[in-house]
């Protein structure tokens, strides 16, 4: 496997007011390779979209690294993020907040076209029937769109820059829940069309069984079980693991509760 | 299921906001039941209509609507009632929990106080009084440590304590009718798990009418006891739990199971 | 497409805001008196400086707003005074909203020293009363109109640069900016397409609250001796000549009234803008009623 991304040991801690330094990741090594997708699963609070935060450089981590095709990925301050770095590109939670509201949405997949080296790869109109939109919405401004047709539009704009890691940060977590499945699986189809890997971060072990090849889970700042998702899902190891999926409502109409 | 005076009934509840035409039709003649002891599950998308029904029981839609049709609570039609009458029913005899009960809660006041204001303002009883029965609830609802919590601020809890203590303040003045919307979308499945159980609890023990409002086909096949489904403004179908999660006859509720991921029985290999 | 639909559609773009009858009145007193400013010279009975030998005569069928205790006709000074007054507020508004907000914009994104030199440098000037630190600072400079408007750009940028500088500072955590940062954008691209779009409606709102403030400041130096210098038709100055003739109320009276309107137009237009700059008004309003 040609691996892209490589966590080793990493840890993040933040200071919180009041409360002193809390460790969010502690020590979580991970490897993600190209045409692979790997679901980061967990509940709130467990630390798993500050590994999104810290693999695009937007937090500092305290230590271990972070390496992307051998070199490490730096923080990203003030100045112009490395191009080398821009290989890396994030799907956000909330669609509503993730896209520019003054600009069209054929300016924001624009904007992501032009950092993609390979110029002749995609076109707004490309771009934008890829995701399953009409190519003539790109006039339209993002409050004339649903959600999941936003959250369409900003995959969109992260996969025209033809990036080798695309992370998804709970992007179904906002959907209508007939949506979620299939905006996921749409990531999953354009990462693997494209030859990226993805990294899809998700509460919902479901939906990431449905989409990835392999999934961790996390528990508090730590991965407490990694495996093929078929394994995991069937015979969860990790006593956090299997309290997670018996939570799950099952959807047989039988009236049990979970837990 | 009785069509006795327990609960309640909506009898072609329309509600128009703007013009009057169809078109702007945001409920469109909907009849459900919710008798007590039950859970009725109400599920649909966003903008399908199900937080507006909800909210014309609680009479709290906005000044603009115009709305027709009945909602018939022990025999009353609450459409009928005049502001002040209607208040007597809403937050006493009517409760409802929200989905964020961060938003729902006073950030100011202390948990003694979102359950005892309203409580007394309804009751009159001593404050000393309302304490003691705010210290029930709270265990009815398994708040840890009551005495403690009462004297904390909703910024101290968990998400899930939050609204646990949110239910609490719902059932303060003993409603029959609880209306819950989306009231675990916002938690993380092992709390949820907790809150499912709690509702059940609650509906079982104190011959509660809940109406569950959620887009979550897993928290309703859990759940609620009949389903309706709804979609723009219309209950498309409604019945038995099994019936409609199983055996769903309307294409629309098919094609909401279809696409869930838990209904997906192939991995990642299988698709495309 | 045909004619009718061109203008059914460019109907669709006057936002709804606009239609409110309080837009229509204040953006009506306005175009007045724009009107006012270009024709000025054809609309006043006299010249603004004309002595007549009628001093101190109350309003009547040949002085409509009467005449001053030099005998200038007060109907064309006020007319006149419209051509100083607005057009030189509306330029101090406009520069002091450009620096005001750039600063805090510099002050909001970069953080660190850019933020402290600038914010105390803004905190300094608030410490004094504005009208105060105007005066100290026109008379230092010497009475004159032009003295008198670096002297209000002095103390009136500060406000737009603490409020340009929060709005940024919690912009520049949205989702969408960084997005944008990531698909790399440099801190001025980012700002400028990013940022500033998503917080100038709030800021073009407190500037058109600013520009009856910044006629009343103006006219208040002026009113000192501290502004336009006699005989510039400028309305602090007249209200500042008519106030000593206590008994011809109408040498300060329309001057006053004059101020009074366009301070109340632009208020009012700050009010609608509000609402019409706001992207997402239709669709709260929507949202509202759902």
């Amino acid at each position: 496997m040609n691996v892209l991304l490589e966590l080793d040991d990493v840890r993040v801690s933040y200071r919180q007011p009041g409360r002193g330094r809390i460790q969010a990741v502690r020590g979580v090594s991970l490897s993600l390779g190209a045409g692979t997708v790997l679901g980061l699963v967990g509940e709130s609070g467990c630390g798993k979209s500050t590994i999104a935060k810290a693999v695009c450089g937007l937090v500092p981590i305290d230590d271990g690294s972070i390496t992307f095709r051998g070199e490490p990925v730096r923080r990203l301050g003030l100045r112009r993020r490395d191009p080398h770095a821009m290989r890396i590109q994030m799907v956000f939670q909330n669609p509503y907040a993730s896209l520019n509201p003054r600009r069209t949405v054929g300016r924001q997949i624009e904007d992501g076209l032009r950092v993609n080296p390979d110029q002749a790869a995609w076109s707004v109109a490309s771009l934008l029937e890829e995701v399953e939109l009409e190519p003539a919405w790109a006039s339209r401004y993002p409050h004339q769109l649903s959600g999941g047709q936003r959250q369409r539009i900003a995959i969109a704009r992260a996969i025209a820059s033809g990036p080798d890691v695309l992370i998804g940060d709970e992007p179904i977590a906002s959907l209508d829940a007939s949506l979620q499945a299939r905006v996921a699986l749409l990531m999953r189809k354009l990462a693997l069309a494209t030859g990226a890997g993805l990294l899809f971060i998700s509460h919902d072990l479901s939906v990431v069984r449905v989409i990835a090849d392999e999934v961790a889970v996390m528990n508090a700042g730590e991965i407490v079980e990694q495996g093929r998702v078929q394994r995991v899902w069937e015979h969860p190891e990790a006593a956090y693991t299997q309290r997670l999926l018996a939570a799950i409502p099952a959807v047989d109409g039988l009236g049990r509760l979970p837990g | 299921m009785t069509a006795d005076d327990s609960g309640l009934r909506i009898r072609s509840l329309r509600v128009t906001i703007g013009r009057d035409d169809a078109e702007n039709d945001i409920l469109r003649g909907i009849d459900l039941e919710v008798p007590a002891g039950q859970v009725t599950g109400l599920a649909g998308e966003s903008g399908s209509g199900k937080t507006m029904t909800g909210m014309s029981v609680m009479g709290l839609l906005p000044a603009a609507a115009r709305v027709s049709g009945q909602i018939l609570f022990e025999g009353t039609d609450l459409l009928e009632l005049s502001p002040a009458r209607l208040n007597a029913y809403r937050g006493s005899r009517i409760a409802m929990v929200f989905q964020d009960p961060t938003a729902s809660l006073h950030p100011m006041l202390s948990i003694e106080g979102q359950l005892t204001d309203h409580y007394r303002s309804h009751t009159k009883v001593s404050k000393a009084a309302a304490r003691k029965h705010a210290l029930e609830v709270l265990e009815k609802v398994q708040v840890p440590d009551p005495e403690i919590a009462l004297r904390k601020y909703p910024h101290q809890f968990s998400g899930g304590q939050l609204q646990r203590i949110a239910i609490a303040s719902a059932l303060m003045c003993s409603p029959s009718v609880l209306i819950a919307d989306e009231p675990t979308t916002a938690l993380d499945v092992t709390v949820q798990a907790g809150l499912l159980r709690l509702l059940r609890r609650l509906c079982d023990d104190l011959g509660l009418a809940i109406l569950l409002v959620t887009h979550d086909l897993g928290v309703m096949s859990s759940l609620a006891d009949r389903i309706a489904v709804m979609r723009n403004g219309e209950i498309v179908e409604a019945g038995d739990r099994y019936q409609v999660i199983t055996a769903p006859t309307d294409p629309y509720t098919r094609s909401l199971i279809d696409a869930l991921p838990a209904t997906q029985t192939t991995g990642p290999e299988a698709t495309p | 497409m045909t004619a009718l639909d061109a203008v059914r559609r460019r109907r669709l773009r006057v936002p709804a805001a606009l239609r409110t009858p309080v837009a229509v009145v204040s953006l009506a007193i306005i175009v007045a008196w724009v009107a006012v400013i270009v024709l000025a010279p054809v609309l006043s009975p006299a010249g603004p400086n004309a002595q007549s030998f009628d001093r101190l005569t109350a309003p009547s069928a040949e002085h409509w707003f009467g005449t001053d205790q030099v005998g200038r006709d007060v109907l064309s000074r006020v007319l006149h005074g419209a051509r100083v007054s607005i057009p030189v507020a509306a330029m101090l508004v406009v520069a002091s909203l450009v620096i005001g907000s750039i600063l805090g914009a510099i002050a909001g994104y970069f953080g660190r020293v850019a933020d402290e030199v600038i914010m105390r440098v803004a905190d300094l000037v608030f410490a004094f009363p504005t009208i105060i630190l105007a005066m100290v600072v026109a008379a230092v400079l010497g009475p004159s109109l032009s003295n008198a408007v670096i002297a209000i750009l002095v103390v009136s940028w500060p406000p737009y640069a603490r409020v340009t500088r929060s709005l940024v500072l919690s912009a520049r955590q949205a989702e969408y900016v960084i997005a944008g940062r990531l698909l790399g954008n440099g801190p001025f691209t980012s700002l400028s397409k990013d940022v500033l779009p998503n917080v100038a409606a709030p800021v073009v709102v407190l500037a058109t609250l600013d520009v009856g403030t910044a006629i009343l400041l103006l006219s208040g130096l002026s009113f000192l001796g501290l502004g336009a210098v006699p005989p510039t038709p400028e309305w602090g100055a007249m209200v500042s000549d008519g106030v000593q003739q206590f008994s011809s109320w109408w040498i300060a009276g329309f001057p006053g009234l004059a101020i009074m309107s366009i301070v109340l137009a632009f208020n009012l237009l700050g009010d609608v803008l509000r609402d019409s700059l706001d992207p997402h008004t239709a669709e709260t309003v929507k949202g509202r009623a759902l």
